[in-house]
């Protein structure tokens, strides 16, 4: 047919706005990578991705494992990426127990209590975080030298940090005890939602996830007592000696202030979706609940949480992908995260283009593993067929 | 209990209240001891910012320390700094000025009246114009005042408004090419979407302000300002985009296939019947990615901007006044809380107008 090949016809008109669109994107990118290639060729830089095996000459302030400015820039790289990840454990912990507090003060039925949950979700939620980040990190700064550290309870505050009794291990050793801990408490969570430990009973189940919790605790201690430095007391404490401070183990200020920021300001809006799942539960459950003859603790903990839970985790799962990507926010008072170690790298090295694409590939890594571990999760909890009354 | 007093209105309100505040024991000891903390914090506040507080313009560390309370002199002192940044002194009418206007173009388009789009672009655009002139000058014999001199509250509202203006457009050509019947579009635009809302929106900043330079030709590198602006327009136009597929979802089929049916166009039907009522589903949560993005304009500090919190920070950074950081922190919160505050009460006025057809009972 002579139709099928003119410009009215609709496969034609669509195939050439395609293929134009491809081109001049294409187009785009490849001269994007050929004004790159130009620009770093008259600074003397090639690209590739040799320089990652090159030392930093440079230092991180903040590691969990020990590094030093001979270290290259992968085991540099690989360091941001645990630092983004240890804050984003620990912010995203914090926020969920402190938003479920602040949730279940809004769900409150008496007024005041309510009223205090508003007020902690509205001012945290309608400041802008790194303005809140810097008032925390300012405080943090404003606090006496150590010199004249406030003492309280074996602990120190002192504008170098916050210094706490600490045990007389190495930083690996530590990180490996955390790391068997870890390693326990997740396969809990695995065997409490992988369909594989399904067919058990609750109660082998339970000693099941009872032992995994154990052996890795167990683990965790046993690195701990191994690493014990034994010719030094076991526990450390901080004391003032001059201008510094001896013993205990420092948080850094840019630590806990990031912390402290992610943790507050994600409570205010894991507080609002925790009410949002609550109010998400039917009347008619909870007053069947309480019909039976459950106690309220009973109707709380069995009826009320379980169905606000299955309610409340798909939008909770975007809060955490949110809550991860603003770890980032670290390289404002120079916590170094992943964010930051690349922002320096690119500063030091020029491998712009290299270091751009690594950022991208860590965070894209990431939010795909939270969101597909939370989204099986939430296959695994939610209703299964076409029913939606239940929680509606 | 309740029934006895069903006929006394008065006597229910208390019944009730005592029901609410006294129910049980455990709720009586939460009221008890919630209201005196609300009343601690509350005298707290009063006392420092207010019954101890140092007013005076002239007062420095000596006496502020002195009076215990809140050192509002730093404000009296470093106002000028932390609303307008390092504009020249002379010149700074014009910033307060510029606010003005992208304050009431901010209120313009919250009333109903202006909401077609020709209005409301046409307010934005010549809201933004005006501004752009009064503090760029160069004509009308305003003198020349170059960016980077750009700072404070004018910046911050600058960076939220370009943001807007240019993200909007581009939010709504996604979300278009991503419902579009052609694979290669749809997929393109999806990918794009979904590549920048999972990358943070600092890399992204940082990406445009200093690694982009490098990957353009000369020509076409325009000042750091520009090109901060361009990325966050972007990022909110993947957030935006994807709110008002959100609305598209909304519409029933039946509304795009009887406009075929009437032989509209491709452009008829999108700009008159699908656009329209994706907005106005969508339009609670867009509301809400436009407070969201107000409060994301103070990430550019990052990359070097003066705008509203950097100007606080070096208010207070000069040793002076170096102690009185919380007064500084605090005016500038009660400058973003306010603004930030109205838009999402407004948000939520909306929804529930919106709803008032739909609300059961």
């Amino acid at each position: 047919m002579a139709g099928a090949l003119s410009w009215k016809s609709r496969t034609v008109r669509n195939a050439v706005l395609q293929a134009v669109f491809v081109a001049a994107l294409g187009t785009l990118i490849v001269l994007g990578i050929v004004t790159t290639r130009a620009n770093l060729a008259a600074q003397g830089l090639t690209s590739g991705f040799d320089f990652l095996w090159k030392s930093t000459s440079w230092e991180m302030n903040f590691t969990l494992l020990p590094a030093g400015p001979t270290d290259p820039y992968w085991w540099y790289l690989v360091l941001g990426l645990m630092n983004t990840l240890f804050m984003g454990v620990i912010g995203l912990a914090g926020a969920t127990v402190l938003g479920l507090a602040v949730g279940l003060m809004r769900t409150a039925r008496n007024p005041s209590v309510r009223l205090m949950g508003t007020i902690y979700i509205e001012l945290f939620r309608n400041l802008p975080v790194i303005v809140q980040l810097f008032f925390w990190y300012t405080v943090a700064n404003s606090l006496p030298p150590p010199r004249q550290a406030i003492e309280a309870g074996g602990f120190l505050l002192s504008s170098r940090g916050i210094y706490v009794p600490g045990l007389a291990v190495s930083r690996g050793t530590t990180a490996l005890a955390v790391l068997f801990g870890v390693l326990g408490v997740a396969a809990c969570f695995w065997i409490l939602f992988s369909r594989r430990f399904r067919a058990l009973d609750a109660a082998p189940r339970r000693r099941l996830m009872l032992t995994a919790v154990g052996v890795g605790m167990a683990a965790a201690a046993l690195v701990l007592f191994l690493g014990l430095d034994p010719t030094a007391p076991w526990l450390s404490l901080p004391q003032p000696q001059g201008l510094k401070v001896q013993g205990g183990f420092r948080i850094q200020p840019e630590f806990y202030s990031l912390a402290v920021t992610i943790i507050t300001y994600g409570a205010a809006y894991i507080g609002e979706i925790v009410r949002g799942g609550f109010k998400a539960v039917g009347r008619g459950q909870t007053e069947a609940a309480r019909a039976l003859g459950l106690s309220p603790w009973q109707v709380f903990s069995r009826v009320r949480m379980p169905l606000a839970f299955r309610a409340m985790l798909p939008i909770l799962i975007n809060q955490y992908v949110w809550l991860i990507k603003a770890t980032t926010l670290g390289i404002a008072v120079g916590f170094s995260d992943f964010f930051m170690v690349i922002a320096t790298s690119i500063n030091h090295s020029g491998q712009t283009i290299e270091f751009i694409g690594l950022l991208m590939a860590g965070f894209l890594l990431i939010n795909f593993s939270l969101s597909s571990v939370l989204n099986r999760l939430n296959r695994a909890i939610a209703l299964k067929g076409r029913q939606t009354g239940g929680a509606a | 209990m309740t029934s006895r007093f069903a006929l006394n209105p008065r006597r229910r309100l208390l019944s009730r209240l005592r029901a609410d505040y006294f129910g049980s024991l455990p709720s009586g000891v939460m009221t008890l001891l919630s209201v005196a903390f609300l009343l601690w914090i509350g005298w707290t506040i009063l006392d420092w910012a207010v019954l101890r507080a140092s007013f005076s313009a002239t007062a420095r560390q000596a006496e502020c320390v002195a009076s215990g309370g809140a050192c509002w002199s730093v404000i009296a002192a470093r106002w000028r700094v932390i609303l307008f940044g390092l504009y020249p002194y002379e010149e700074q009418w014009r910033s307060a000025l510029a606010c003005l206007v992208v304050i009431i173009v901010i209120f313009l388009s919250c009333l109903p009246k202006f909401w077609t789009f020709g209005r409301l672009a046409a307010t934005w655009v010549l809201g933004t114009a005006l501004f752009y002139i009064l503090m760029r000058g160069g004509v009308f014999g305003l003198a020349p005042v170059n960016e980077q001199q750009w700072g404070g509250l004018p910046l911050t509202l600058f960076i939220f408004v370009a943001t807007s203006v240019l993200g909007m457009p581009m939010a709504i050509a996604l979300a278009l090419m991503r419902r579009s019947d052609l694979p290669v579009i749809s997929r393109v635009s999806g990918l794009l979407i979904d590549t920048v809302r999972s990358l943070p929106l600092l890399s992204i900043l940082f990406t445009f302000a200093i690694v982009l330079p490098f990957m353009l030709p000369d020509a076409l590198n325009g000042p750091k300002l520009y090109r901060v602006i361009f990325g966050g327009a972007l990022f909110f136009a993947a957030y935006q985009a994807e709110i008002i597929r959100g609305g598209f979802q909304g519409i029933p089929n039946g509304q795009e296939e009887a406009a075929k049916a009437l032989g509209l166009t491709y452009w008829q039907r999108t700009g008159r019947i699908v656009l329209p009522q994706a907005f106005r589903l969508a339009l609670p949560a867009t509301i809400n990615q436009f407070v969201i993005t107000f409060m994301e304009t103070s990430l550019v500090v990052v990359v070097g901007f003066v705008e509203l919190l950097a100007a606080a920070n070096a208010a207070f950074q000069t040793g002076e006044w170096k102690f009185a950081y919380v007064e500084v922190y605090a005016f500038i919160s009660v400058i973003y809380f306010s603004f930030v505050f109205g838009l999402s009460r407004y948000g939520a006025y909306l929804e529930s107008r919106m709803n008032a057809g739909q609300r059961k009972e």
